[in-house]
């Protein structure tokens, strides 16, 4: 029994995303139109060449009718999916497999979400009944978790944790910027972060990401396809996911400045992809920033620091956009906005502007175009600290 | 009644004070000197109850066992369902453990009391309460809020620490306290009216449980009244002379039904062998008990004294978080869903769990897990746990958190990571503590609160609280 990955089997020939952001004036059924529509204008092929669809949404439909309804789908097979945060790149991962198996031609993967529906701050879903003794935190909390075990752990007063932090949103903001599609398009002064209301521990307002709403999708096709449709298409090198036992909570060895579920998703992501150090070999990574505290341990998980050293790789700009490893250079959960569903397949859309070199040239990375990398990195998560599902793609404009 | 008497006793003190001067400068009016105890907002008379129980047993030599759970309150969080059956499944007694409920009037701990002394086996009485009234009334300056339990047996499992020499009740039809099911606030009629009707009882009670007890008030070595009228109380009260213990209203109020029971523990706090204590309690009539100690009593141990839970408590609560935490103070919510009703055959599946904090140990790795889990986080093997009660072991915080977007009914909402002594780790919410003061590395101690009250259901399940010094 092992895992054998579907390195260059499988290629992106398409893709479109929504802008991301308080679309008052859009439903979910308009928002899937928009993304699946451009998508197919992407990869210069009609809905009808499609053969079978995979959509993820954590709560804004139920069924694959929210999708084959307002695309008037010509009963095709759609396969609607949730895996918490993680839900836009599971969609990515299952159609990827479809065509990877034979079973299919041409599939997309596409996400949604419409969060601003529904009058609340930050999350909310339905859960099912229960005994009433499951913890009742909101999502910003359970990450915050992370800040004072972090700063505990390797010696950081509040005042260094809270400056990293700030880092990471000024960074993500800025690079948010220069994104037409973000939610947040605006820079943030550091200041203005530090001095945000607060949420959960240390994290103020701006060290959350942007609740939003949004679509994204792709267009998947069989590698040896793919010049059929794309000139510079993208191939998949890696996918892989982790769903942890859940025990962050139970286990006392556990210390809150890991995702361990990460550090496994990752690891065989790396095996499949051949890389043997992520840190020089990707171009660069969109990872889950869904709070501030997350991209700091991310960046430790994902090998692109050393343990304990994240925080100073932060503050030393190695994950700007001009950095030797941008991350997040769409501008990430953080000012891109997170609508669940979409996410993954969002961060995918970066990866499909910079390494093809058709990001616009305010934010096109150098270690694409200069450097001539060409491997980017997905990582999307689920959950919390101690209970996550994590995903990560490797992608790459290059077969072999 | 010799044969049967008290073999261990524990109190509760919740860790709130309300500064009466708060209401007055608030208000213009009402309030005074002193503090009345607060339940907190996750409190109420069950979960009261319930730590009053836990000290009850974890006082004297801590082995004590229960045949049966008898629960006294003026203000029940449920009708028509026992409420007693909570504080038995908080304890993690057994099934053949009865429970029973005797609630509504103050008085009603006569009948608990009377039950506990005559009926066979070791007998935990428990009584809460949580005293309200209107914005400035004497009601709401002068209530409290605490628990008190007893366990009353034959001396068989433990020795009898203090016992009856001699009881007496008078009883009358009188209009002094009143409330309508469903009402906030109770009414009183014109005090002085009260207290003519009060004092001949008391004295005929007096009188007449001296004589059983072949006593004179010389023989008694201190006399406490008790009772919600306070006027008529300490009318009564001339008759102890210099011999009134302190009925403890000046520092925590006047907890109803459980004030009896606390200030009968704070006279045991410090009582020694051999001495004789007139017990006179004021409800619809006048009971008067002459206490007696025994030489067990030097050896006795309680838990917590009634002196240093009020010595432990925190007088920063401002009134106006006093009338939120009592629902008189309609406040704005977050934008956040309200909390969801447990459902009733969940809850049911995890009683073991929710209400007593059993978790499951695996047999092979020794790895606690909590919640209870058939398959084993440590090496994998499934169904070979063993039950493991968490809920006094003290604990270590390892990381934190403020949420100040989380529904709660006194935000922010403080979560802790918790590392147990010799193994397990919980993530609980916190209470009782100040959102600044939380750290790594603090210790606590688990309570059992009540989360929040959804669809008429409570919510009950235990959070941490700083540890007791």
């Amino acid at each position: 029994m092992s895992s054998h990955g579907i390195r260059d089997k499988v290629a992106i020939v398409g893709m479109g995303c929504t802008q991301f952001g308080e679309h008052w004036d859009r439903s979910v059924d308009d928002m899937l139109t928009d993304a699946a529509h451009d998508a197919y204008a992407s990869a210069g092929v009609t809905q009808d060449d499609i053969d079978a669809f995979w959509l993820g949404t954590m709560g804004s439909g139920v069924s694959g009718l929210t999708l084959s309804k307002p695309l008037q789908l010509d009963y095709k097979p759609v396969t609607r999916l949730e895996n918490m945060c993680a839900t836009g790149s599971e969609a990515f991962r299952n159609a990827a497999y479809a065509v990877a198996s034979g079973a299919y031609d041409m599939v997309m993967a596409i996400g949604v979400e419409k969060l601003k529906d529904s009058g609340y701050s930050g999350l909310t879903g339905a859960r099912p009944p229960s005994d009433g003794t499951d913890s009742t935190i909101t999502a910003p909390a359970t990450f915050s978790l992370l800040a004072p075990a972090y700063a505990h752990k390797y010696g950081l007063d509040e005042d260094t944790m809270k400056e990293v932090l700030t880092r990471i949103a000024w960074k993500n903001h800025r690079n948010g910027s220069l994104n037409p599609r973000a939610q947040f398009r605006k820079e943030v002064a550091k200041e203005t972060i530090a001095g945000s209301p607060l949420i959960a521990g240390p994290l103020g307002i701006f060290d959350c990401s942007g609740v939003s709403d949004g679509s994204a999708a792709a267009v998947l096709v069989r590698a040896e396809d793919a010049h059929k449709y794309c000139d510079n298409p993208l191939y998949i090198k890696a996918l892989s996911f982790a769903s942890g036992p859940a025990t962050g909570a139970l286990d006392s060895t556990y210390d809150y400045t890991t995702f361990r579920e990460v550090v496994a998703s990752a690891t065989e992501a790396y095996k499949q992809a051949g890389i043997t150090d992520p840190r020089s070999q990707i171009a660069m990574a969109e990872v889950h920033d869904c709070f501030t505290p997350t991209e700091l341990v991310l960046m430790e998980d994902l090998g692109f620091a050393e343990r304990g050293l994240g925080w100073k790789e932060a503050m030393a700009g190695t994950f700007d956009l001009d950095g030797d490893l941008p991350v997040n250079p769409d501008g990430g959960l953080k000012s891109f906005g997170h609508p669940i569903g979409a996410s993954g397949l969002r961060m995918l859309f970066e990866c499909w502007l910079q390494l093809r070199g058709q990001a616009p040239p305010e934010r096109q990375i150098p270690s694409v175009t200069e450097q001539g990398k060409t491997l980017g990195l997905t990582h999307n998560l689920g959950g919390q600290p101690g209970a996550a599902v994590s995903f990560v793609s490797v992608v790459g404009s290059e077969l072999g | 009644m010799a044969e049967r008497g008290i073999i261990g006793y524990g109190t509760y003190v919740p860790y709130w004070r309300l500064d009466r001067s708060r209401i007055t400068a608030a208000m213009g009016a009402g309030g005074g000197r002193g503090h009345r105890a607060v339940a907190s907002y996750d409190e109420d008379t069950t979960t009261l109850g319930v730590e009053a129980a836990r000290n009850c047993l974890r006082g004297g030599s801590g082995d004590a066992s229960v045949d049966r759970v008898i629960f006294s309150t003026s203000n029940p969080a449920y009708l028509d369902k026992t409420n007693a059956t909570a504080i038995h499944a908080a304890l993690n007694l057994p099934s053949s453990v009865t429970a029973l409920d005797l609630n509504g009037a103050p008085r009603s701990i006569e009948a608990a009391l009377g039950l506990a002394l005559n009926a066979p086996g070791d007998n935990l009485m428990v009584l809460s309460d949580i005293r309200t009234g209107r914005p400035t009334s004497g009601d709401e300056a002068s209530g409290g809020d605490g628990a008190a339990a007893f366990l009353i047996g034959d001396g068989s499992s433990s020795p009898i620490i203090a016992h009856e020499l001699g009881s007496a009740t008078e009883v009358a039809e009188f209009l002094d306290r009143y409330r309508q099911p469903g009402d906030d606030f109770s009414r009183v009629w014109e005090e002085r009216f009260g207290e003519q009707a009060y004092l001949p009882l008391a004295q005929r009670a007096v009188e007449r449980a001296l004589a059983a007890a072949e006593l004179t008030i010389d023989d008694i070595d201190g006399v406490s009244v008790t009772g919600m009228h306070a006027r008529a109380a300490r009318g009564v009260s001339r008759l102890a002379g210099d011999k009134l213990v302190n009925d403890l209203t000046a520092q925590i109020g006047n907890a109803g039904g459980a004030q009896t029971g606390l200030v009968v523990a704070s006279i045991l706090d410090d009582a020694e062998p051999n001495q004789n204590y007139l017990i006179i309690r004021l409800a619809d009539g006048a009971t008067a008990t002459v206490m007696h100690t025994t030489d067990a009593i030097a050896d006795y141990e309680p838990f917590r004294t009634v002196g240093s839970q009020i010595e432990g408590g925190n007088d920063a609560l401002d009134y106006n978080q006093y009338l939120t935490w009592r629902g008189f103070l309609d406040r704005e919510p977050p934008r956040r869903p309200d909390p969801e009703r447990p459902g009733a055959p969940p809850a049911f599946r995890s009683e073991d769990w929710k209400y007593a904090l059993i978790g499951s140990r695996d047999r092979s790795s020794g790895a606690i897990h909590m919640p209870p889990m058939r398959v084993s986080m440590e090496g994998g093997a499934v169904d070979d746990m063993e039950p493991v009660r968490m809920a006094d072991i003290p604990a270590t915080i390892a990381t934190f958190t403020v949420d100040r977007l989380a529904f709660s009914l006194s935000p922010p909402m403080v979560a802790v990571v918790i590392d147990y002594d010799g193994g397990g780790r919980f993530q609980a919410e916190m209470t009782d503590v100040d959102p600044d003061e939380v750290r790594i590395g603090d210790r606590v101690e688990m309570t059992f609160r009540r989360l929040y009250t959804a669809e008429g259901i409570h919510n009950y399940f235990w959070k941490a609280r700083p540890a007791a010094a």
